[in-house]
């Protein structure tokens, strides 16, 4: 049984932000949340609007970078962070449903922005024990 | 850093020779302490930039480097556009002209002291600051592109600010040649209630006393004194030049490889600066440019008013504003021939000298300010331009401190209000909404930045004008 979870590794300047799961889908689903956590607790957000998301790109990883920078915009243009992540990763193709709420700065108490999803340290890839990772590292 | 593979030139240079497919050396000024504690991957990304078609001279590093995506945070790099040239999204970073703004108040230490936790106060309350937080000025398509194409000068047209504070900005606040139209849609949305307001992250708006002069006559010009107040505004093009990085990260990475540019690290992805997805990108870049100018012209209004609201009739007019994340086109001379090069600062200042045409009249004869972030618990520091500068490294200097802890080991190091309650202490006033962002930007958190001033300053990269602690400073 694989453990959804996802995790922050330390980087110098800025943050690295891992996914893992049982599929490639339940790792792009964490490294969503991993995400939202470097701006917020994912724990104080309450999934309260959904909303519908598509993305395409060459292969996996370019898939990654170009879902989170998306997560990255809908976040900043709706002024909202997301606690509950519904992803389906297809061949160059993801479909979410995401859940969320309006940024509420005494309840979130959200610490930074993010930029930008970068390419660096950029992964997605399966263990030989079956386990998918989704990784990159964040500019903040 | 391993020195093994550098030769020392002096004090504070040391080269690194052309290896592998480096077409031109490796510079890197700093002293030998800060060039020990560097991170070894400073070297390889000054040699992988090397390496790009077109850089003149050397790949630079200033003593505040650090790795960077691509090329290294602090690093300078010029191309010819005629020896084919290339433009970098990640030769400029995320954040677009991030930059630094000083403000002259005319205030004395003594005469702030009564009135400083109302004026905490009040640019807490007229200044827009952290996640998610929205500006006052909305702009309608048309007006955006003006916007992107005007700058400062958009800026003071509409209001924000006087005639006078255009000289005081570089480009005169209005950067030539930006194309609005190579702007994304996504990126002019993220902007649509972005202007006027802060960011988050290092950002801030500091309240300043000036500690200490180091050059008096630079400073009388600057018009700083001792126990003089200063405001300081460090950000940048917020949202919208952050998805224009993005947008051409991505459109550089397919470039480099239909033109064949052999690239050691996704991140170095460029176009030749002939070619359409160069030609766009700067035009793109500018505007991002214009953004950050205006911006930081938005919020020098507001700070305006918010000072008014505590002493009324002060003008504040600006010292200076730079930006420490740009490519620009500039005049060169290189082995005695004048060359028109892009300049690519990331995380470094351009530090005009004396004499130099493009340094506002009343600054010329003593040059450019350079004007350098700390933290909200050490200092800042004002330099100028130096004679020798442009024969060092295109005119460029260091730009900041630079982390020296991860924001996940700050924030287990730290808690928000402890760090609040501590430099209240110590009589600085922190404005925030966020107890966990004072705690990822604690000052332990950062590396001293007067080591990195005195070596600019040793390397005649630029001179010490003064020194500038924090009174007040609003987080975003």
């Amino acid at each position: 049984m694989i453990e959804k979870r996802w995790e922050h590794y330390p980087h110098p300047a800025d943050v690295g932000v891992r996914g893992i799961g049982a599929t490639k889908s339940d790792a792009f689903e964490q490294v969503s949340l991993a995400l939202t956590a470097v701006v917020a607790n994912p724990e104080t957000i309450e999934a309260l609007e959904p909303l519908e998301v598509t993305c395409e790109a060459e292969n996996d990883e370019m898939l990654l970078v170009e879902w989170l920078n998306r997560l990255v915009y809908e976040m900043s243009t709706r002024r909202m962070l997301f606690s509950r992540f519904d992803i389906y990763v297809g061949d160059k193709l993801l479909k979410a449903r995401i859940w969320g709420e309006a940024i509420d700065p005494e309840k979130h108490q959200p610490a930074v922005e993010v930029k930008a999803v970068t390419y660096h340290d950029l992964a997605v890839k399966q263990s030989p024990g079956g386990e998918w990772l989704a990784q990159c590292v964040l500019d903040v | 850093m391993d020195l093994n593979p550098l030769s020392r030139v002096s004090e504070t240079e040391w080269h690194l020779e052309p290896r592998g497919s480096m077409r031109v050396p490796g510079v890197l000024f700093a002293d030998e302490p800060l060039l020990r504690g560097m991170d070894e991957k400073v070297l390889d990304q000054i040699a992988n930039v090397a390496t790009l078609p077109g850089i003149v001279k050397a790949s630079f590093a200033m003593p505040d480097a650090h790795w960077g995506y691509g090329f290294p945070i602090g690093g300078v790099g010029a191309f010819d556009a005629e020896q084919g040239g290339v433009v970098s999204a990640g030769g400029v970073g995320f954040d677009i002209s991030c930059g630094v703004r000083t403000m002259l108040t005319g205030l004395t230490r003594e005469e702030l002291d009564p009135i400083k936790p109302k004026l905490a106060d009040a640019l807490f309350h007229k200044v827009p600051a952290g996640v998610g937080s929205t500006g006052h000025v909305r702009l309608n398509p048309a007006q955006l592109d003006e916007m992107l194409a005007g700058g400062a000068r958009w800026a003071v047209q509409q209001g924000y600010g006087v005639p006078d504070d255009l000289d005081r900005i570089e480009n005169r606040g209005c950067m030539a040649g930006a194309d609005p139209a190579q702007v994304s849609g996504h990126a002019k949305q993220r902007q649509e209630e972005e202007m006027g307001t802060l960011g988050s992250g290092n950002h801030y708006l500091e309240v300043q006393e000036v500690r200490e002069i180091f050059d008096p006559k630079t400073a009388a010009a600057y018009g700083l004194r001792e126990g003089g107040i200063v405001i300081s505004i460090h950000c940048g093009s917020r949202g919208l030049g952050h998805q224009v990085a993005t947008d051409y990260s991505k459109k550089m990475v397919s470039a480099a490889a239909s033109y064949g540019i052999p690239l050691p690290d996704r991140e170095l992805a460029c176009a030749p600066i002939r070619s359409p997805v160069g030609e766009a990108y700067l035009g793109a870049m500018r505007a991002a440019i214009n953004c950050a100018l205006a911006n930081r012209q938005i919020l020098t209004h507001l700070v305006r008013q918010a000072l008014n609201t505590v002493r009324k009739g002060l003008d504040a007019p600006l010292l200076y504003d730079v930006s420490h994340n740009t490519c620009r086109l500039e005049n060169h001379v290189v082995d005695g021939r004048k060359s028109k090069l892009f300049v690519h600062r990331k995380g470094a200042t351009c530090a005009l000298g004396p004499g130099h045409p493009d340094v506002a009249p009343a600054l010329r004869d003593v040059g450019q300010p350079v004007l350098i972030g700390g933290t909200m618990g050490t200092a800042s520091y004002i330099l100028a331009g130096t004679p020798e500068s442009a024969g060092l490294a295109f005119a460029s200097a260091c730009h900041g401190a630079g982390r020296q802890m991860s924001r996940t080991q700050a924030t287990k190091q730290w808690q928000g209000r402890q760090v609040i309650d501590e430099l209240a202490g110590r009589g600085i006033l922190i404005r925030t909404r966020s107890y966990r962002g004072v705690a990822e930007e604690a000052p332990g958190a950062y590396k001293d930045v007067s080591t990195v001033v005195e070596a600019t300053h040793a390397a005649g990269l630029a001179r010490k004008v003064a020194k500038l602690v924090p009174l007040v400073c609003v987080k975003g």
